[in-house]
Formats: C-alpha cells, sequence, structure tokens
C-alpha cells in the first residue's frame, strides 16, 4: 500500500516533476542564467497572457474539451479598441472598461450560438476567429497604433515603470516586494493550516497530514523565492498582480463555488448533470462569456507591454492557452483539470520558450520542442490512465 | 445423432469486481437453434462476446471447440473468418449509407484501391431476397423501418458467410408481425441447415423457435432444455431462470404504513421527441401513496422509462395530455428537471452510468450534485459540510469504498448505484421513481438495495420501482401497475398477483391490437 502510494503521488505530480527537470536541465544549460531576477522577471511579463487566457480556456475545456479558437483575434480587437481610443485622447479608466466589456461581449454572443442554438464550439470560435482578426484590421485602419499613456502603462505592464512602486526605497531590495512576500506566503500559511486544523476538528481525513504540510511549506518556499528573486530586481511586475488576481479568483471558482462545480459535471457527463437539475446550457455561456471577459484582459496586458497595438498581435494565443491547459493535465474529453495545472503548464511553456532563447536557439526550434512537449505530456496523461485501469 | 458443431469448456471470465461467468458450459449441435436465456445481467451477452472474439482469448479461463478445433479468437474478425457471425441488440448500421455499403461495410468487395460497386450491389441483393426484404440494396437504411433494419442486418451476416448466427435479442425493437416474420425466417434458415443460437426474453419465442434451451443464472448455465417438439411450458423455462429461493432474496418490510394519496398523474400521454406521430406513453393513469412502494412491470420498450422521465419534469418527449397532482394539489412543471426535484420528485435512472453519475468525479462530489444549495451559502459550498454529507450517506448505505474522495468509475456496479441513491435521497424528494434500481448488480448488493428501498417506504416516502423483472416485482411491491406498449393494462394488489396473472395481462393486451 505504501509503495503503491507514493507511486501514485509521483504520477498525481508528474508535471511537477518534469517541470523541475527542465528549471534543473536549463539551469544547468545556460549556466544559471535563467534564474537571474532579470530573467525572471521577464518570464513573468512576456507570459502573462498565457496565464490569463489559460485560465478562461480552462473553464472551456472543463465543460467536454471545448476550445475557444477566436481569444488571439479578441485579443487583438480589444487592445485595438482601446489603443484608438486612448489615441483620441479618450480617459484610460474608459478605455479599459470598453475593452473589458468588448470581450464579454464576443464572448457572449459565442456563448450563446454554441450553448442554445447547439453550434459546435469549434466552428463558432472559429468564425470568430477570422471576424474578429479581420475587424481589428478595421478598427486599427491596418496600421499599427502607439500608446504613449503612461497611467495605462504602469498599471497594466508596458513601458520602463511598469511595476509596483518600492514605497520604502530601500536600496538593492525592493522591500514593497518583499514585504508583499512576506504577507503573502504568512497568510497562504495561516489560511491552509487554520483548513487542516478545522477539518481535524471536524474529523474530515483529507490525505495524509504530514504530505499536506509538506505541499504547504514547499508552496510557501516558492513564494518567498520568488518575490526575494524580484525584489533584486526591479520589484513586483504589475503584470504580476493582474496574472495573481485572476489565478487566485478562479481557483476559488473552480474549486469552491457552485458555479466552478457545474463546469466539471457537464464534462463528466453532462445528460447527468442536466438531470440533477443544473442548467448546462447556460453552464456552457457562462464559460464562453467568461473566456471573452478574460480575452479582454489579455488584450489589455498585451497592448500595454508592447505600448501599442497592431493587427497581427495575439496571433496563436489561442493555442499557447489550450496548451497550457492540456500540459496541465486537462483532459481533452472534458471534466478533469485545474487552475494549478494551468500555472504548470503556462510556467513549462514559458521556461523551455526562455531557456532556448537564451542558450541562442532560434523561436522555430522553440516552436518544435513546445509541439513535443504537449505531446509528451498528453502522452503521459493517458498511460498513467491505462495502467490504473 | 448430429454433430456438435461449438462447445464452450468451463468458461470463466472476470471483470475488476464481478464474477461475470463461472464455469459456464454450453453445446450447440450442427443445424439447430439454441435458446439462451437468463435475467439481465445473467451473462448471456457476456458469453458471446467470449464466442465472437470481443473479449479475446486469454482474457478469459475456458476453451471454445469449434467444428472440432480449439479456437483462439482475438478479434471479432478471427471468428467471422470461422463463420461464427453476431448480430447485437444495438443495431450496427451507419444510417447516412445505403443497404449495400453497410452490409460490405469492412468486408468491401473488389480491391482495397478500388471498391467494386457493381458486385456489392449486385451481391447485396441476392442476400436481401434471401431474407425476404424487397428494398433495392441502395436505399439509404434510413430510409428503412427498423424491421427492415433488422433484416438488413441478418443479410449482412449471411454476406460474411456465417455459418453460425448468433442472434442477441433480435426482435426487441420489432412489432408483433416483424418479429413473427423473423422467426419463421430463422427457421426456414434451419431447413438449409445453419446452426442458430438466440438470445431472448420472450419465451413464447424460445419455445416457437428452439430446439433446445440453455438457461443462464448468474454466470452459470443452469440446465439445458430439449425443446424438440416446441411445446414447453413457460413456467418451465421460468423455473429455471428464477430457480432459487425465493424466501432469501428478498428482505421483508416490517410496520407497513400506507398514508394518503403522494403523487397522481392521469391521462398522462407522451410523444416521441423525434417522430411526434408516434406515442411513447399512451393514456396513462397511476398514483402512489406515502409509504407505499409501487412497481411497474413491463418489458423493455414498454414504454416504462419514457413514462418516468416525463413526469420528472418532461425530461423526454413531449407531453400531449395529463395532469399531475402533488399532495392532492395540481402542479404543471416546466419543462425542466430543476423544477422537478423543487416539487420533491426524484428520478433514480436505469442508465447509472449514461444519465446518473459523473465517473470521473469523486463519490462526494456525485452525492451532492442534485442538491449543491442545500450545503452552499452565496454559492460557495461548504466543502466541509459536503464531505460529512457524503459520509453519512456512505455509512447509511454501506457503500463500500475506502473513502469518499474516491472516483466513483473504480466502484462496482452496486457500490454505484448506492451513489446514485445516495445522490437523489440526499435531494429529499418525496416521491422517489426508481427505474430498474438492481440492473447488472449482483445478488448481495440487489438485497442491500431492496432494504434501502424498504427503509425509504418506512420513512413515509412513496416509492414507483420500475422493473423487468418479475420476481423482484413481486416481492417488494404494495400494488403493482404492469405496463405494455405504451399502456398500462392492469394493476394489481401484490399479494393476489402472480406471475402468471401478470404475463397474462400483457398477452391479452398484446392480442388486442
Amino acid at each position: 500500500m505504501s509503495s503503491g502510494g507514493a507511486l501514485s503521488y509521483v504520477k498525481k505530480n508528474m508535471m511537477i516533476i518534469i517541470l523541475v527537470a527542465v528549471v534543473i536541465l536549463f539551469t544547468v544549460g545556460t549556466q544559471g542564467k535563467i534564474l537571474l531576477p532579470q530573467n525572471i522577471n521577464n518570464l513573468i511579463s512576456q507570459n502573462g497572457y498565457v496565464f490569463v487566457l489559460g485560465t478562461g480556456m480552462l473553464l472551456c475545456i472543463l465543460t467536454g474539451g471545448n476550445i475557444d479558437l477566436a481569444v488571439g483575434s479578441v485579443v487583438c480587437f480589444t487592445g485595438g479598441i482601446g489603443a484608438v481610443m486612448m489615441q483620441a485622447g479618450l480617459p484610460v479608466y474608459l478605455a479599459v472598461i470598453v475593452m473589458l466589456l468588448v470581450g464579454l461581449a464576443i464572448g457572449a454572443f459565442q456563448g450563446f450560438w454554441i450553448a442554445w442554438i447547439s453550434v459546435p464550439p469549434f466552428i463558432a470560435t472559429l468564425a470568430g476567429m477570422y471576424a474578429f482578426r479581420g475587424l481589428s484590421n478595421v478598427v486599427l485602419n491596418g496600421f499599427a497604433v502607439g500608446i504613449n499613456n503612461t497611467t495605462f502603462l504602469n498599471v497594466f505592464g508596458g513601458g520602463a515603470d511598469c511595476y509596483v512602486p518600492d514605497f520604502f526605497k530601500g536600496g538593492s531590495l525592493n522591500m514593497t516586494c518583499l514585504l508583499a512576500g512576506i504577507i503573502g506566503t504568512a497568510v497562504f500559511v495561516i489560511l491552509s493550516l487554520r483548513g487542516m486544523i478545522v477539518r481535524k476538528q471536524k474529523g474530515i481525513s483529507s490525505g495524509n497530514s504530514a504530505v499536506e504540510l509538506l505541499k504547504v511549506v514547499i508552496i510557501a518556499a516558492l513564494i518567498m523565492w520568488l518575490t526575494y528573486k524580484l525584489s533584486q530586481y526591479k520589484g513586483i511586475p504589475s503584470v504580476l498582480v493582474w496574472v495573481a488576481l485572476v489565478l487566485l479568483i478562479y481557483g476559488y471558482i473552480t474549486t469552491n463555488t457552485a458555479i466552478g462545480r457545474y463546469f466539471y459535471a457537464v464534462g463528466g457527463n453532462e445528460k447527468a448533470t442536466r438531470l440533477s437539475g443544473v442548467n448546462t446550457k447556460l453552464v456552457y455561456f457562462v464559460a464562453y462569456a467568461n473566456m471573452g471577459f478574460l480575452a479582454g484582459l489579455a488584450g489589455i496586458l498585451t497592448v500595454a507591454r508592447a505600448s501599442s497595438a497592431q493587427p497581427t498581435y495575439g496571433q496563436g494565443y489561442e493555442m499557447d492557452a489550450i496548451a497550457s491547459c492540456f500540459i496541465g493535465g486537462a483532459s481533452a474529453y472534458g471534466g478533469v483539470g485545474n487552475i494549478t495545472g494551468v500555472i504548470i503548464g503556462a510556467a513549462l511553456m514559458g521556461i523551455i520558450n526562455q531557456g532556448m532563447s537564451i542558450m541562442g536557439f532560434s523561436a522555430n526550434y522553440q516552436r518544435a520542442v513546445k509541439g513535443l512537449v504537449l505531446l509528451a505530456a498528453v502522452l503521459i496523461d493517458i498511460l498513467s490512465k491505462k495502467e490504473k485501469a | 445423432m448430429a454433430k456438435i458443431l461449438l462447445e464452450m469448456k468451463n468458461i470463466t471470465k472476470t471483470f475488476p469486481g464481478v464474477k461475470a461467468l463461472d464455469n459456464v458450459n454450453l453445446q450447440v449441435e450442427e443445424g439447430e437453434i439454441h435458446a439462451l436465456v437468463g435475467e439481465n445481467g445473467a451473462g448471456k451477452s457476456t458469453l458471446m462476446n467470449v464466442l465472437s472474439g470481443i473479449y479475446p482469448y486469454g482474457t478469459y479461463e475456458g476453451d471454445i471447440i469449434y467444428n472440432g478445433e480449439t479456437c483462439k479468437f482475438n478479434t471479432i474478425k478471427d471468428s467471422e473468418s470461422k463463420g461464427i457471425v453476431i448480430i447485437h441488440q444495438e443495431l450496427a448500421l451507419v444510417p447516412e449509407m445505403s443497404i449495400g455499403e453497410n452490409m460490405y461495410l469492412g468486408n468491401e468487395r473488389g480491391r482495397k484501391s478500388k471498391i467494386d460497386w457493381h458486385t456489392t450491389y449486385v451481391e447485396a441483393d441476392k442476400y436481401l431476397r434471401m431474407v425476404g426484404l424487397n428494398e433495392s440494396s441502395k436505399v439509404l437504411v434510413k430510409e428503412i423501418g427498423t424491421g427492415k433494419q433488422q433484416l438488413v442486418e441478418i443479410a449482412k451476416a449471411l454476406a460474411k458467410n456465417a455459418k453460425l448466427l448468433i442472434l442477441d435479442e433480435p426482435t426487441s425493437s420489432l412489432n408483433e408481425e416483424d418479429s413473427r416474420a423473423l422467426l419463421d425466417l430463422m427457421l426456414g434458415f434451419k431447413k438449409q441447415g445453419m446452426t442458430m443460437i438466440i438470445i431472448t426474453h420472450k419465451l413464447n419465442e424460445v419455445s416457437y423457435v428452439a430446439d433446445k434451451i440453455t438457461v443462464v443464472r448468474d454466470g452459470s448455465t443452469i440446465e439445458t432444455i430439449d425443446n424438440a417438439n416446441h411445446d414447453i411450458d413457460e413456467d418451465r423455462i421460468i423455473k429455471g431462470m428464477v430457480g432459487r429461493e425465493i424466501t432469501n432474496r428478498f428482505p421483508k418490510r416490517t410496520d407497513v404504513k400506507i398514508g394518503d394519496i403522494n403523487m397522481e398523474v392521469s391521462g398522462w400521454t407522451v410523444h416521441h421527441p423525434l417522430y411526434p406521430e408516434r406515442k411513447v406513453v399512451d393514456d396513462v393513469s397511476l398514483y402512489v401513496r406515502k409509504g407505499e412502494v409501487v412497481g411497474i412491470y413491463g418489458l423493455m420498450g414498454a414504454g416504462r422509462t419514457e413514462l418516468a422521465m416525463s413526469i420528472f419534469g418532461q425530461s423526454y418527449g413531449t407531453l400531449t395530455a395529463g395532469t399531475l397532482k402533488l399532495n392532492g394539489q395540481e402542479v404543471k412543471l416546466k419543462k425542466s428537471p430543476t423544477d422537478a426535484i423543487k416539487h420533491k420528485i426524484a428520478y433514480v435512472t436505469e442508465d447509472r452510468k449514461g444519465n446518473g453519475l459523473i465517473l470521473s468525479q469523486s463519490i462526494k462530489v456525485n452525492t451532492s450534485l442534485a442538491n449543491l444549495d442545500s450545503i452552499s451559502k452565496n454559492l460557495v459550498i461548504d466543502k466541509d459540510r459536503e464531505y460529512q454529507v457524503a459520509e453519512e450517506y456512505r455509512e447509511k448505505l454501506k457503500t463500500k469504498t475506502p473513502s469518499v474522495e474516491q472516483l466513483v468509475g473504480n466502484l462496482s456496479g452496486g457500490n454505484q448505484q448506492k451513489v446514485l441513491l445516495a445522490k437523489w435521497m440526499f435531494a429529499e424528494p418525496e416521491v422517489l421513481i426508481l427505474d430498474e434500481p438492481t440492473r447488472g448488480i449482483d445478488v448481495g448488493a440487489k438485497y442491500e438495495i431492496y432494504c434501502i428501498i424498504n427503509d425509504l417506504a418506512k420513512e413515509g416516502k412513496s416509492v414507483i420501482m420500475i422493473s423487468s423483472e418479475l420476481p423482484e416485482v413481486l416481492a417488494m411491491s404494495d400494488r403493482i401497475y404492469i405496463m405494455n406498449a405504451s399502456k398500462i393494462v392492469g394493476e394489481m394488489k401484490a399479494e393476489e398477483a402472480t406471475q402468471e396473472s401478470i404475463m397474462a395481462a400483457i398477452l391479452k393486451s398484446g392480442r388486442g391490437d
């Protein structure tokens, strides 16, 4: 039993093990360069959109392996609208709200066809992919539109100054960042321990408490290490705030709320879920409307980082989002997957990209490797399940 | 003495947790029609799947001796090349393809690189005439009725040079006339020297066509009865099928208190969702009292499930007439299960894997699904409470599992059924409609399910139990409705009902139309 238990832990956390192995590999390959504070900072800034889109995509995939191909185009479209608005001198907050609402509206539009008219998601969103790519061109008139509103850039992660300001002005280390790390770690540890104690009191045994403690310690150490590294550079990139917010909120939704539960239920067995009194159509609709909303947010982050909007932005983003979900263990048939998986999947792809570029491989090789990693991840998933049966 | 064409010796087949076949022996003589009879889940289909190579050699124990040689089939192709062809209960035809294309699907005429359509259609037509079907083989399958589709299946089997034809419930979806035609066709084939095995629930058909009858019960062959004169008494077959002492199989219900009418349905008429002209439930009226267990007996396809699902928030078909009264008050349920659950009706499906459970989720998640609101505040689930609820039901229903975090897909059929019951008990219904609650689970688990049903009645719930197992209906119910061909054709008090009287009610109604 104990050896079987250990094996099942390994299987469950296979992708984490692979992630660690990849990090070690690149640390050796780049002579430690990949762990330099600046590179960690870049990793987060460059891949922020993957985490955000991956989160939205996860909900779609949970409902039955359904994907949203339109997100890349929606990112470009919403970003374009925002850039044009700001260029016209409209206030930043208005531009941001409009970008999010447009994203939400597009998501709702696609969700409507998918949920109530039963248009296959692949087709509905393929249509959206073409349509909004085209409309992006219309909005931007075919040209790049620059963004020079510093408030927008600072808040959403563009330009030179897109970091959470250091209120303490503390020399070589960014004290705000460190403090945030310490507070974050403390809150996480306290909440985890409290949950464990409450469950003990109520007599709910949920697995091995030693393993659970170890998990808490590892995650706490990871948060501390990350913030320490970032404090050695310029502090917390503003993108990280948005990404963390999205991950925390959606992590909570998927694990603790009724609607979160329904995404899993619909993907696991739609008929059974409907016969249990759940409005399954609404669940599909919410998944896609939400995807549109997060694509709007990703649009904001994308144009902020580039300080401009161009008709080609966001191409292939949908595939990055989909890949991060599947690498993170989401089932292509739905019903299985979680936010932690998205984080791992997105991080793994980001690290491979960055590690290879530091080592001097071209972007073409990076893509080839990404493809192989995706295939390997899904293979591992399938094989480990086969052994069980 | 005719030659033995097929002999299955000491076949044992185990699935995780269940012994589906236990030392089964079967002998089939050349040129005879051999019937396999037994209750649902007795192992008939499993046995035929072993024979046809669906369960390949090595996944079972025992020997298959066919035509004098021991066979080791790895795929269906292997058995078909020897002339053993199985026709499954569910028709396996592609509706959008022509009859000819269907007949030679996977067995195409001509070369791999170029199908010879001329030969395909000429040969297909030849076999269609042999089964007495007057259609061109170029007609699309979706354009002919079920009866004719069944004939296409047989023609397809003949096209594979079948020497031993296995028919798994060939008449289950056919009407009386088509069934008779099919049986006569079988008798015609027999004259030409074909050997056939037929699996069926319809005992009148068995006595009409079969030369020998082998009874399967709980994964074992019980006996082989000779029926050379086609005059066997159906009771004789039932005795073999039911067999064991009935007293131990069903728990006695103590201190029965039957109260007021809880739910009443009258004039309930439902039409098929795709073919609106077809009445699936025809003018059905029934009621159930508090603390009462009402059985609905009927064969598959009688409209039982359709009736139950349409009461459950019109989850099936289109309701065209009928009223529903709960506690004496007429209610009109919206077309959604949500509304039915709100009105304290629960429907426990016969298809627990397809319509009931989420196999990829834990026992905990499945238990709470139909009533998440009761353990949530502001849409946030109290997960500790959820765990406790699941744990409570696990103890109450004696579900065998290491933990309620276990995935439902890993449980045995009986335990899955308990999780399904737990889910609906947690929804706190007043009326529970249990559709085949003991299908495909072993005798021990059945007993425990019966105990749960008795407990529910004791708590004052109304239980409607739909079943095609006569002994179960007779032993568990206070009152029995008999359903046949979309209609209620009889109502009896349990103490007055017998197997004969119930079967008589069905037969009488069958002759009516």
